[in-house]
């Protein structure tokens, strides 16, 4: 009689890994395709109109690209600390203080030229989502509460916040009461790259994930890091400050975060909003997954969901698919290469019972 | 030569042919919830049907689209695709539209519920007021707690005037009638909206109210045993016990109309805002469980609407610290209209 057994690999699979997620992302095209074929449309036709419409063009490339920019860097964020597997659930929040904090030198110092504007929205979005991810964390060290909890719960209070000020002494007076701050001064709005769509926000994106990568790989402390979210116990055994790494983390992670909500609020709304927050926090912890915590693959994985959510739209505009059909295809992908991720590091073997 | 005459021959007939045949007008819809959360985007949906059977147009849309950079996007890939007319159906995409409308001079915006306008984008709404005043009175003859509570999505303009509007017509019909608000700070929730009227419930409310694009506070009123008023469109399939009236868009005519004017080249951009006498907004049938002297009080006031004889916003109105903000005998301008962020005296709530 034959007998599975699952046995753990003893050497990598390597490049080979690449075969997996790529076949993992083939079966959830697949059983997208099938969900178009049971409600009619043609599954063929509408996975090339998905492709056209998130990749097929300039603009739509320029599009991901724009809507990949705050998926990536609030991922970068989330994927530092759970590098050291702090659970921080709260990047939305950290987004929030992030563009909260931007916006407050944005209409306090309209008149000051962008050199001296930019750089302090950027101080500012940083260091109000880096408090904001430190309470978690302070909250963990000396109160033992659970940080995902924490991290969670604070999303909320941030939003209401950002509700509180725009629907209050921040509103436009000119904006018949509807809950929007005024219209940023030019100098506070972070331009465009050349003639393209896509603001300087990318070339943000490209030196920070340099940074997190040179920091991580080739730093005393990142190292640390690394040594303490493989085997905590380890690690303070070697005297690692663990405290302190927390907070470090959680700092990092909520700066990046706020990051994130600075160049959404000042590059593409021009303006604080309510609507600002359509949910990047929680779609870069799925993003910070999918890419196994790497920031290559993070800024692949960004600009492929982004992509994702963009030819959706082509797909409804086309072929009068449901916008919830986008939902259902990532989770489709989430489920299909987290599951793979179990054949990275296992095998299945068939014996024979005796 | 023979060959080369021949092929002038066919595209001189392939160009005429080209020619003869009449332009398609494409006409896009962005709409902020599903179409089937049977509220307001249904409500835009059953319009853009009413376009889609109309000659020599074809229609599609995007639903779902949240009101910040995403909205700017879908509308501009609209007018990247060609279409001729685009309507834009929530608050939230005034700016982006904006924006696009700047980048694309020969397609023709209209935008939903906002101020802003441009050579090529028009905005548009419907007097709803008019009809939640209605829907108000017959809550106001049917409460008997005297608390009726409303479900309510942001403390905007719009919302609040309905909420006023609304109060009005209970206090009309019952001088001791208040209106008990909450705010979801969701357009489309179900479960949270739902929630909401559960809360007002607990508080006494025997008729439920709202300003939610999903019929989860009707759901709430059924389950409990009380009456309710439905928004958007006839919610009663989803409350038969329930839902009393309901205070309805009808999209249909003024978007064929508005179409027709493109096709014809007479558009304008202009700000339009149509009430009950064109139609575009008007009462859900009456339930059985209103009694029927009631439902002749409601008619005869809606004939006096229709007729211009009467309005909702006329003086004097007192805000809920008792100070007059409109004067006695004076009707409300527009611009007060649309930038009402006060309750009127009798509303339970605040506006922030």
């Amino acid at each position: 009689m034959l007998h599975l057994r699952i046995i753990k690999r003893q050497d990598p699979l390597g490049w080979r890994s690449c075969l997996v997620i790529f076949g993992a992302v083939a079966l959830a095209l697949f059983f997208s395709a099938m969900l178009l074929a049971l409600r009619g449309t043609p599954p063929q036709e509408g996975i090339i109109v998905l492709f056209k419409g998130a990749f097929g063009s300039r603009w739509a490339i320029e599009d991901c690209l724009i809507k990949a920019i705050p998926i990536f860097l609030c991922s970068l964020g989330v994927a530092i600390a759970f590098r050291l597997q702090i659970w921080n659930i709260g990047a939305e929040g950290q987004f929030c203080l992030g563009a909260l904090g931007a916006t407050w030198i944005a209409l306090s110092f309209p008149d000051q030229p962008a050199w001296l504007l930019l750089p302090a929205m950027i101080a500012m979005a940083t260091v109000a989502g880096g408090l904001w991810g430190l309470i978690p964390a302070v909250l963990r060290q000396k109160m033992q509460t659970n940080e995902i909890i924490v991290s969670l719960m604070m999303n909320y209070i941030a939003i209401l916040i950002l509700d509180y000020l725009v629907y209050g002494i921040w509103k436009d007076p000119t904006s018949f009461g509807f809950p929007m701050t005024p219209e940023f001064s030019e100098a506070a709005i972070v331009g465009k790259i050349g003639s393209t769509s896509v603001n300087w926000g990318l070339a943000h994106c490209v030196i920070l994930a340099l940074i997190v990568w040179i920091f991580f790989g080739y730093t005393k402390t990142g190292y640390e890091l690394k040594a303490s979210g493989d085997n905590v116990k380890a690690a303070r055994y070697a005297g690692l400050p663990y405290n302190k790494q927390v907070f470090l983390v959680m700092v990092l992670s909520g700066a990046l975060a706020g990051w994130a909500g600075f160049i959404e609020a000042s590059a593409t709304v021009n303006r604080l909003q309510p609507s600002i927050m359509v949910g990047y926090g929680y779609t870069a912890i799925v993003v910070a997954w999918l890419a196994s915590l790497n920031p290559f693959y993070i800024g692949i994985a960004s600009f492929l969901l982004a992509g994702l959510r963009v030819g959706v739209e082509n797909l409804q505009l086309d072929l009068q698919v449901p916008a919830a059909f986008g939902g259902i295809m990532e989770g489709f992908i989430l489920l299909t290469v987290l599951a793979g991720g179990f054949f990275i590091s296992y095998r299945f073997s068939f014996a024979q019972k005796k | 030569m023979r060959i080369f005459k021949a092929l002038l021959v066919v595209s001189l007939l392939l160009g005429f042919s080209g020619s003869l045949a009449a332009k398609e007008t494409k006409v896009g819809f962005v709409y902020v919830s599903p179409i089937g959360d049977a509220g307001w985007s249904y409500a835009h949906d059953q319009g853009r049907l009413a376009v889609e059977s109309m000659e020599g147009v074809t229609t599609s849309y995007v639903e779902s689209v949240p009101e910040g950079p995403d909205a700017e996007r879908v509308i501009q890939n609209m007018a990247r695709k060609g279409f001729d007319v685009v309507f834009a159906t929530s608050f939230g995409y005034m700016d982006p539209m904006l924006k696009v409308a700047g980048q694309f001079p020969d397609t023709v915006f209209m935008h939903c519920s906002g101020f802003k306008m441009s050579e090529n984008m028009g905005n548009y709404f419907g007097r709803m007021y008019q009809a939640r005043f209605l829907s108000g009175m017959v809550a106001g003859a049917m409460t008997e707690s005297n608390i009726i509570g409303y479900a309510a999505a942001f403390p905007i303009p719009e919302v609040i005037r309905g909420i006023n509007a609304f109060a009005l017509g209970a206090q009309s019909v019952n001088a001791d009638a208040t209106v008990r608000v909450v705010w979801t700070k969701t357009w489309y929730d179900p479960a949270t909206e739902k929630e909401a009227a559960k809360s007002l419930l607990d508080v006494g409310a025997d008729v439920i109210a709202q300003h939610q694009d999903s019929p989860g506070p009707q759901e709430a009123a059924q389950e409990k045993g009380v009456y309710s008023i439905g928004y958007n469109s006839d919610m009663s399939a989803f409350a038969p016990k329930a839902h009393l009236t309901a205070p309805v868009w009808n999209w249909g005519p003024y978007y064929a109309s508005v179409v027709k004017s493109v096709q014809d080249g007479t558009w304008k951009a202009e700000a339009a805002w149509p009430g009950m006498e064109t139609g575009i907004v008007d009462l859900a049938p009456f339930a059985d469980m209103v009694p029927a002297e009631i439902q002749k009080m409601v008619e005869a006031k809606k004939a006096e609407i229709i007729a211009g004889k009467t309005d909702v916003f006329v003086g004097p109105i007192k805000n809920q610290d008792g100070k007059v903000m409109i004067a006695d005998g004076v009707a409300a301008d527009d611009k007060t209209l649309l930038g009402m962020t006060w309750f009127v005296e009798g509303v339970i709530g605040t506006t922030e």
